[in-house]
Order: C-alpha cells, then structure tokens, then sequence
C-alpha cells in the first residue's frame, strides 16, 4: 500500500467534521488527551461536533462536565499541568466569561509565574459569533480580549483543512491555545487530507492575490471578504484577501508585505470594531515600513458597539456583510476615506 | 368540635379568583409555548427557545402571592416564569417575532424576556446568572426598607455554577428576602443530576448555607404554593432566605438541538401522564372551585389570547435597522 498517497489524499469534510476527526486522532495517537466539557458526550455537543467521540473513547476519556465553567476550566489547566492533554469545549465561547478567572490569571501566566518551570497544555475551542439568531449572550466574538493576554495563543481557523491541521498544531503546542470556531462554519464543507499534519500557528494565508488594496479578514469573514473580492473583480479592482487565522502570535510579515505592495488596507472582523483585532493591525502597519507605501487611510468593518440584537435584520446589521465589506472597498479604491 | 379543613393547602388559602387565574395562567404557559413553538417550525421566528411545558405548576404555583412589587429573576427557560408574573402574551410574543413592541423591543428575543414593570427581572442566557442578582434586588428591599421579596428561579444544573454558591452564602449571611426556587427537572441539557451534582437532592444544598431547604413535587400546584409561600412569609418576616426544590420534568427537549438521546421515551411518557395542569384543574372540580364547564372557558380563554396575541406581534412593526446601537447607554 502506498503509504504517501494515502497520507496526501483529501476528501471533502465539513468544518466540525474535520474538526473531530483531529480530536480522534490525536486520541488515538495519545492517550493522555482527553476532551472535557458540557454535554459533550452523549449528546454529541450543543453543535453536534464531538458527535460520537464517547462511543468510541468512552466517557473517562470524553468527560461531560457539570455546569461550572470555572471549575471545568481550571480542572483541565490543572490536568495539563501535570500529564493530560486536554480539549476543553466551552459551548458557547460566551461562557468562557464565567472561566476568567483560570483562562488569564493560571493558564496564560503559569509558566512565566514558575521561571519556565511549568507547561499548561491546555486546548480550549471557543464556538463563536453571531447569526444564528441567540442574542447579546449567545453570539459574541471575544476573541480580541484573550488577543491581549501574553501566554496565551489565539488562533481562528476559516477552513476545513485549517480547522483539523490548526487543532492539531494547538494539541502539539506546549502553551494554552484558544481556538475560535465560528459557529455559522460548522456546516461549511472543504477538501481536508487525511491522516495527521499541522498547520502552523502564526502564519497568515493569502487566499487570493490582489494589487490594488489588501483585505485582512478573520474567521468567518475571510469567505465574506471573498465573495466581495470576486465582485471587485468585475469592476476592475483587484483585491488581495489575507486569512488572518492567528490573532496571537500575528503575522506581521505577511500582512504588511502585502500593504506595501496594495498601498490600501482593510480589515474586516466580526468582533466590536473598537479595541479589537483591527486596532491592532492597523496599529502594527502604521508602525512598519509599510506606512510609507499606504495611499489612503487604513479603513476598519467591525462590529457594531452593541451587543448582538435578537431581531434578524438588527443582528445582520450588527457585524460586516458582504454589501458592506464591498462598499468600504470601493471607497477605499477611489480613496473615499 | 373542632373541625380540620384536609383540602389542599392552595384551595384552602387562596380565593377562587385567584385560583382561577391560576389555572388560566398555567393554560397560557402551555398554549404560548406551543404557539412559539409552531411559528418556530413554520419559519415565523428563528433562534432558539427552551420550553417549559410540563413545568406549569412550578411557575405559576411559586408567583401566586406575589404582587407587582415582589420580583422575580428567571432563567433561558422563562416564558412560564414571565406569564406567572403576570405579563401580557401579546408584548411576548412581539419579542420572539423581533418587533418594537415586544417586551425588550425585539433585542432579547426568547432568552431575555422580562417585564420590568410587573417585577420579572429578566429570563438569563448564562446559567446561574440570575441568582447574584436576585439577591441584589433583595438587598435593595431590605436596605430601602421595602416589602417586596425576589424570587429567584433557575434549574437543576445552575446549582453547579459558583454563582449558585456564592449567592445562597450572602442572602444568607446579610438575612435577605429572597427564595430560591431550584426546578429539578432531572437534567441540565443531557446531564442528570445524579451525573452532576455530589448531593442527592439539591435542598441539601441549603444546610451548607444555615438555611431551610424542602424538596417538594413540582408539578403539585398547592405542594408548591405551600412550601413557597412558607419562604415567602419568612422573607418578609426579615428571617432570609429559603431554598425550595420543585421537583418537575420538560416534556420537549432541551432546546430545538435536542435529539433526546439521554432519556427514554418510557421516562417522558411517565411524566407526561402526571400532567401539571390536569391534575390542578381536577382538584378544583373536586373542590368546587370550578366546574367543568368554566374550566373549558378558561382553556378557550388561553387559546384567544394566544391566537390575538401572535396575530399582534406579526402585525407590529420591526425595529429600525438604524437602531442597532439604541439602549446600549441611557438616551440622554
Ligand atoms: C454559563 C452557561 N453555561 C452553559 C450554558 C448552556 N446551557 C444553557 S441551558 C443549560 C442547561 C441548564 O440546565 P438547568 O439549569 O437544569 O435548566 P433546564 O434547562 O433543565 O431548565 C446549559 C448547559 C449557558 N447558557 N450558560
Ligand atoms: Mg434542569
């Protein structure tokens, strides 16, 4: 049998999909990892993405916690620091709220606390945003906040392949990561290849090539960002679109290799625009030799400074939608900033 | 002679008013849920909702003596606790279709219905959320010298939360006027109590917390009604907190992701046959509260409320898409 071909070929598997088929791997592969969380067993997980894992490793290894964000946190920073490997689901990142209190003062800060002495392994995944119609408590985007916590790793995968090779490189990481899945993606369908590879924590994607103006864009938006590129495409202006995938560590290199060669730059994340993900990158090209390439101001599409509206058309309205990423585009384009 | 009354403590206490008005409130629970429920299917409504059916008497039973002055806080599974309050269908429905005039103008939606005027302080998507500030409110009473009580309402799996831990030791150590109304519907999403939680009854939860805690069948209306209101009379006795635990169970799952694969059908049957509002109204034929006949009206009143109330809330206007960041801060 050839074993490279099989390891190189690909199917197509949704995002939670592939997203599970990385945690059956590095259990198979590693009896120390463990997954923890609420309802993650028999019902497979509030967005079915754990699915069946307990039939396979049973409940010892697929632990349903009680509702105690906090504890169930700190019980998997405390596992990691001395020999499991743990995948703690919060149902809704929303929740991790409740987790503060282990995710920034323990886990981020234990190995620098103890001089290098200590690892916290830790694996949190963070379902995500807005659009299924939860409101303000179901459909945030935090993921800019644990952004400004040194020790921590924060990492949003847009893709199916992303999502298993991303996970995995998380399990392998020696440091607490975060990964924000965006809910409205669980669905989304991709090539994935199969067997166990990594994809690096920190390095941006370009998705597509573009000359006349950069788009940066997170998660779910990348495909919106996109989508909009493809319509910019048609009316003759070229958009490069960069997959942000890590928010911390950034990709500096790329983002701004790109803006000195667009001289115009937009960033697009679902996150509240203030504060968030944007500041930051606009912020980093400012302060970078890119600075003097840039034609027109650096244009941020964030979140509303709202909490996400139940009402449909407001929750639309609260986070960047194709029609608004093309309209700042264009403005962008003719420089009407 | 002295003669004892052996009719249940409800209808031995209350007026047939209210009772009545209770029975038509439980029907309004179960006939709103439905109706949300159905424009959920036909693709009138989106999101998600918890629904309490099967659960009436917990609510309602609880809020029987409580006036517009007594609060409430509630939980995701709310809409029981909203129209024990006393709120109008109509202004709720309005919510779940996203509209102005619903009870938080279409921005909360099924999870954060409250009613502010009558007292209810809000349902809660966060687990245990509602419990800190249940005992706020009741700070406030004590502190402005008022009257009112808060009842603070939440699930079997709440009391797993810190939140749920912290809040019972301070009603108690500052003696607050508030009860703790724990709904033991058996599991917290998938995960049964016994899976849970280290104690075999949640009232035990009480002792931990120098307070008194019973345990009672949920889905007893006057069993309810007794234990709440001796907590009730001891909050505004200034003596503090009580901790009751209504036994019940949700007959639809846990919410619209649900594929019931913790519990088996024969668990959900059993329940069901100890219908709630069954049992309710028959005690008050067999008292002579009512008659048959006044019980159907009463059914068929719930039934025009629901029906008048979802053609208002499809009818009322949307809010303005330009509103997205109203009521973040105080309109000046
Ligand atoms: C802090 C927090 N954790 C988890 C959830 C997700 N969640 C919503 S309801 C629920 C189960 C709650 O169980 P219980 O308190 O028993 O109430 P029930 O649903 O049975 O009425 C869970 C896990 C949440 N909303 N908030
Ligand atoms: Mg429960």
């Amino acid at each position: 049998m050839d074993v490279t071909a099989q390891e190189t070929s690909t199917r197509t598997l949704s995002y939670s999909e592939a997203i599970r088929e990385a945690m059956a791997l590095a259990m198979e592969a590693d009896p120390t990892v463990i997954l923890m969380g609420e309802d993650i067993g028999v019902y497979g997980g509030a967005f079915q993405v754990t699915l069946d894992l307990v039939d396979r490793f049973g409940p010892d290894r697929v632990m349903d916690t009680p509702i105690s964000e906090l504890g169930g946190a700190g019980v998997a920073v405390g596992a990691a620091l001395t020999g499991l490997k743990p995948i703690f689901e919060f149902q809704f990142s929303d929740f991790a709220t409740l987790a503060m209190e282990q995710i920034v003062n323990q886990a981020a800060k234990l190995r620098y606390m103890l001089g290098g002495e200590a690892s916290v392994p830790v694996v949190f995944r963070m379902p995500a945003g807005s659009g299924t119609g939860a409101a303000a408590q179901h459909s945030q985007s935090l993921e800019a906040w644990f952004g400004h916590v040194p020790g921590l790793k924060v990492i949003q995968p847009s893709t199916p392949e992303d999502a298993k090779g991303m996970l995995l490189a998380a399990l392998a990481d020696p440091d607490p990561v975060l990964v924000f899945e965006h809910k409205l993606l669980y669905k989304m369908k991709g090539e994935v290849p199969a067997g166990y590879y990594t994809t690096p924590i920190g390095k941006a994607a370009v998705r597509r090539a573009g000359s006349d103006l950069t788009i940066v864009a997170a998660s779910i938006m990348v495909h919106r960002a996109l989508e909009a590129a493809e319509q910019l495409a048609g009316e003759g202006v070229s958009a490069e679109v960069i997959d942000l995938r890590s928010i911390r560590p950034i990709d500096h290199e790329t983002i701004v290799a790109s803006v000195r060669k667009t001289g115009r730059l937009l960033i697009v994340y679902e996150g509240v625009k203030s504060y968030g993900i944007g500041a930051e990158i606009s912020a980093m090209v400012a302060e970078s030799d890119a600075f003097d390439f840039l034609d027109a101001p650096i244009l941020r599409l964030g979140g509303a400074e709202a909490p996400i509206p139940y009402n449909p058309d407001l929750e639309r309205a609260a986070v960047p939608q194709v029609d608004t990423i093309l309209a700042a585009a264009r403005r962008l384009a003719r420089r009407e900033v | 002679m002295s003669t004892t009354d052996n009719r249940p403590f409800a209808i031995r206490t209350y007026s047939p008013a209210q009772l009545k008005q209770a029975l038509k409130r439980m029907y309004l629970v179960r006939r709103f849920e439905e109706g949300a429920e159905q424009s959920y299917m036909r693709g009138l409504i989106h999101g998600t909702m918890h629904l309490s059916i099967g659960q009436e008497a917990s609510a309602v039973a609880s809020c029987i003596e409580l006036t517009d002055a007594d609060k409430i806080t509630s939980n995701h599974r709310g809409h029981g606790h909203c129209i024990a309050k006393g709120a109008d269908v109509a202004r709720m429905f309005a919510e779940f279709f996203g509209k102005e005039t619903g009870y938080c103008h279409g921005r909360g939606g099924s999870m954060h219905i409250a009613d502010v005027q009558t007292g209810n302080l809000g349902a809660n998507g966060i687990v245990g959320g509602g419990l800190p500030i249940a005992v706020g409110a009741a700070l406030s009473a004590k502190r402005l010298g008022r009257k009112d009580v808060t009842l603070c309402f939440f699930g079997d799996g709440a009391n797993n939360e810190g939140a749920f831990h912290e809040a019972l030791n301070m009603a108690a150590i500052w003696t607050l006027p508030v009860v703790f109304i724990c709904e033991n519907n058996k599991y917290g999403m998938s995960t049964s109590v016994e899976r849970s939680t280290a104690v075999r009854r949640i009232s035990e939860r009480a002792a931990a917390y120098s307070m008194p805690g019973v345990t009672v069948d949920g889905n007893d209306f006057s069993a309810v009604a007794e234990a709440v209101h001796h907590a009730i009379a001891r909050a505004r006795a200034g003596e503090g907190p009580s901790l009751v635990e209504n036994l019940t169970y949700r007959w639809r799952g846990h919410s619209k992701s649900d594929r019931n694969r913790y519990r088996t059908k024969e668990e959900i049957e059993a329940w069901m046959a100890r219908d709630p509002i069954a049992r309710f109204q028959a005690e008050l034929i067999a008292h002579g509260v009512l008659d048959e006949a006044e019980a159907i009206a009463i059914a068929e009143a719930a039934v025009s409320d629901v029906e008048q109330g979802i053609e208002f809330a499809r009818g009322s206007a949307a809010p303005a898409i330009g509103e997205v960041t109203r009521y973040v801060y105080a309109e000046a």
